[in-house]
C-alpha cells in the first residue's frame, strides 16, 4: 500500500497558469445525472456489503429504481428546458435494461461515461485483468449502443484499486472524476506517461451528500449551489473554474426537490456572458489542448520550489 | 487480489428488471387515470399504530423506531406510546376539522390492547392495513416460510377479530420483506402491499399466488424520516410537502391524476410543537379544491377503472 496515492503533486491554488473557457467564459458548467442500476441479488465482494438487510433487501432497492421510472424523465425534461446536456455516469447494464432511457439521452446528444457495469459491482479487490475487462466492457457496451467512445470515467460506487487511473490512461481515457482534490482540472500521473485529466466532480454537492448524508432538504441544496456558483464565478475571473452538479434522478427527480432545483438551473444558466453551459468530454477536450502544457509546467516548477 | 470468476458474470444483464416481480414502465407513458371531480391529486394520508414491545425480539435487525438502550428501555416505550395515547389525537382533531379521512397500518396488538383508540379509528371510518403482529415481528429474507405464514395468519386473524373485518392492504413493519411475503400475502387475500418504494403510483406485481398492487407509500416525505432521521425542522418538512404537492397538481393536470401520499407518526409529527405544520400543509392543500382525499382502496378502485 501507499502512503500518498501518488496521483499528483500538491499544487496550490494561487499563482496558477489563467485559464480562459471558450468565448472567454469563466466557469465551466457541466451536470453529471448518475444513471444506475442496482441489482436486488448481486455476488458479495469481499470488501463492502451491498444491502445492509439480507436479501432481498427491497427498500434500498426500491428506492433506488424510482430513478428510472419516474425521476429521470421529470429531470431530463427539465434539463432540456434550460438547454443543459447531461454527462452521464452511467451504469453500462443500463444499455441493456433499459435501453429506452439510453436512447432518450443519445437523442440529446448527452455525453456518456462509464461508472462501471452495475453500481452494487465493486472494483475492490480486483486484479489487473479483471479491472481492465469492466474497462473494454464499457467502451464496448457504450459504443454498441449510442456510437459513442466513452473518455470518462467514475468508479462504480466510488470503489477504486492502486491500479484504476493508470488503466484509464492505458485504454485512451481523457479524464477521471475519480478523485476530488481540486475545483481545476489537472494533469494526473500515469505510468504509461499517456495523458489523463482530472475532471472536478465534487462530493460535496452532490445530491447524494446533500440529502442523505448532510440531511439538507431540497430549498437548503438549491441555495448551496447558487452559493457554490457565486464563489467559482468570482474566482474564474482570475482563472477558469469548474462546477459540476452530480445527480441522481432518485433523490433529484422527487416531486418535492425539482421546484427548488430548477431555480438553480435558472440562476447559472442565466449568466449567459460567464458561463460555459458544457460536457464533461468538451471540457478534457478543450484543456488538454489549450490548459495540459502549461499546467504541467507550472507544477512542475512548484516541485522544484518545493525541493 | 483477485475476485471469483463469478464477479464478472451477470445473468440477469437483460431488458427490463433484474427479477421477475414486476415489468419496467416509464411513470409518464403509462394510461392516465382521472380523480372523482377530476381533482388533480389524490391525498392518502396514513397514520402508523405501532406497538413496539418493551423486550425487543431480535432477528437480523431492529425496526426503526424499536428499542435502543439496554433493557429496560423506558425512554423509547413511553415515547412511542406517546403518540398512541396523546400525538394520534392531536392529528385526528386536525383531520377532523377538515373532513379528511385516513387510513391506519396497525400492528395488530395496537387492536387487541387499546380499544378506546381502536373504537377512535372506526368511528372515523379509517381504513386498517395489516401491520404485523407487533413492531417485534419482521419478515426478513432467509427467514422459515412457515413461521412467516404464521405471522401474516396471526396478524390478519388479530385484526379481522378486533376490528370485525379482515385487511386487505399490506405494510410491513420495518419495511421489510422476504423473497416469499408477496406471495404469502396474496395467499392471504392481500390485494395491495406498500412496501416498494419505486413509483408514485400504483403498479401490479406479479407473484405464483396471483397479482398484488403497490401502492406508492412515500418514504422520502415520511415525518419520521425527515424530521427524527434527517433532523429536520417542521418548517422545513411542511415546504417539502407543499412543494410536491405542487409538482404532482401540475403532473395531475399535464399527465393525469397523482397521489400525494402523507405518511404520519403520531409520536412525531403528534408533538405539540409540530402539529401546527400538518395542519397548514393540510389547510393549504385542501384551500387548492384540486384533491380528492381517499382511501387506499378507494384510489385503487378507481386507478383499476382507468
Amino acid at each position: 500500500m501507499k502512503y500518498d496515492p501518488e496521483h499528483y503533486d500538491y499544487w496550490p491554488y494561487q499563482n496558477r497558469p489563467k485559464i480562459v473557457w471558450p468565448g472567454g467564459k469563466k466557469v465551466a458548467f457541466w451536470v453529471a445525472p448518475n444513471i444506475e442500476f442496482y441489482e436486488l441479488n448481486p455476488p458479495a465482494n469481499p470488501q463492502r456489503k451491498s444491502w445492509p438487510r439480507p436479501y432481498p433487501d427491497i427498500t434500498p432497492y426500491s428506492y433506488r429504481d424510482h430513478g428510472n421510472r419516474v425521476g429521470h424523465w421529470r429531470l431530463m425534461e427539465m434539463m432540456d428546458e434550460f438547454g443543459v446536456r447531461g454527462s452521464i455516469s452511467l451504469s453500462v447494464a443500463m444499455c441493456q435494461h433499459h435501453p429506452e432511457i439510453i436512447e432518450a439521452c443519445a437523442a440529446r446528444k448527452w455525453e456518456f461515461f462509464s461508472h462501471g457495469i452495475y453500481n452494487t459491482r465493486y472494483i475492490y479487490g480486483m486484479d489487473h485483468a479483471q479491472e481492465q475487462a469492466i474497462l473494454t466492457d464499457s467502451i464496448k457496451t457504450v459504443e454498441t449502443a449510442t456510437g459513442q467512445r466513452i473518455r470518462g470515467y467514475l468508479a462504480p460506487a466510488l470503489t477504486h484499486t492502486e491500479h484504476t487511473i493508470d488503466l484509464l490512461a492505458e485504454n485512451d481515457f481523457w479524464y477521471s472524476c475519480d478523485l476530488f482534490q481540486d475545483d481545476q482540472p489537472q494533469p494526473l500521473k500515469t505510468k504509461s506517461g499517456k495523458k489523463l485529466v482530472s475532471m472536478p466532480y465534487s462530493l460535496e454537492v452532490n445530491d447524494h451528500y446533500a440529502f442523505n448524508v448532510y440531511g439538507q432538504s431540497a430549498r437548503q441544496y438549491a441555495d448551496l449551489l447558487k452559493r457554490q456558483f457565486d464563489t467559482l464565478l468570482e474566482e474564474g475571473a482570475e482563472s477558469g473554474t469548474v462546477m459540476c452538479i452530480p445527480l441522481h434522478a432518485y433523490l433529484i427527480g422527487r416531486a418535492h426537490r425539482m421546484g427548488p432545483f430548477r431555480e438553480v438551473l435558472d440562476y447559472i444558466t442565466g449568466h449567459k456572458d460567464d458561463v460555459w453551459v458544457t460536457t464533461a468530454i468538451e471540457i478534457a477536450d478543450y484543456y488538454l489542448n489549450n490548459c495540459y502544457d502549461d499546467a504541467l509546467k507550472s507544477i512542475e516548477a512548484a516541485q522544484r520550489e518545493a525541493s | 487480489m483477485t475476485l471469483p470468476e463469478d464477479y464478472l458474470k451477470y445473468p440477469h444483464r437483460s431488458h427490463g428488471m433484474d427479477h421477475d416481480l414486476y415489468p419496467w414502465s416509464n411513470l409518464f407513458n403509462r394510461p392516465t387515470v382521472r380523480w372523482p371531480g377530476d381533482k388533480s391529486v389524490a391525498l392518502w394520508i396514513t397514520v402508523a399504530l405501532e406497538y413496539f414491545p418493551l423486550t425487543p425480539n431480535d432477528g437480523p435487525f431492529r425496526a426503526p423506531g424499536h428499542m435502543v438502550t439496554p433493557y429496560p428501555d423506558y425512554r423509547t416505550y413511553t415515547t412511542r406510546d406517546y403518540g398512541n395515547r396523546v400525538g394520534v389525537f392531536r392529528i385526528m382533531k386536525v383531520l377532523d376539522a377538515l373532513g379528511l379521512k385516513a387510513s391506519t397500518p396497525m400492528s395488530a396488538k395496537i387492536a387487541e390492547r387499546y380499544p378506546a383508540l381502536l373504537k377512535a379509528v372506526q368511528d372515523r371510518d379509517w381504513e386498517v392495513i395489516g401491520h404485523g403482529v407487533d413492531m417485534n415481528h419482521i419478515h426478513y429474507g432467509g427467514m422459515d416460510a412457515a413461521q412467516e405464514a404464521q405471522q401474516i395468519e396471526d396478524a390478519l386473524v388479530m385484526l379481522e377479530k378486533h376490528t370485525g373485518s379482515k385487511p386487505v392492504g399490506w405494510f410491513s413493519p420495518a419495511r421489510s420483506e422476504s423473497e416469499n411475503t408477496l406471495e404469502l400475502l396474496a395467499e392471504h387475500g392481500i390485494d395491495y402491499a406498500c412496501d416498494w418504494v419505486n413509483d408514485d403510483m400504483p403498479y401490479d406485481m406479479t407473484t405464483s399466488a396471483g397479482t398484488i398492487t403497490a401502492m406508492p407509500h412515500t418514504m422520502e416525505l415520511d415525518d419520521r424520516q425527515l424530521m427524527v432521521t434527517l433532523g429536520q425542522n417542521e418548517e422545513t418538512y411542511q415546504e417539502q410537502i407543499l412543494a410536491a404537492f405542487d409538482l404532482l397538481r401540475s403532473e395531475g393536470k399535464s399527465h393525469g391524476g397523482r397521489i400525494l401520499h402523507l405518511s404520519l407518526t403520531p409520536y412525531v409529527i403528534g408533538q405539540p410543537f409540530r402539529i401546527w405544520a400538518l395542519r397548514k400543509v393540510l389547510e393549504t392543500i385542501m384551500a387548492s379544491n384540486d384533491v380528492w382525499s381517499a382511501t387506499p382502496s378507494e384510489i385503487l378502485k378507481v386507478w383499476r377503472g382507468k
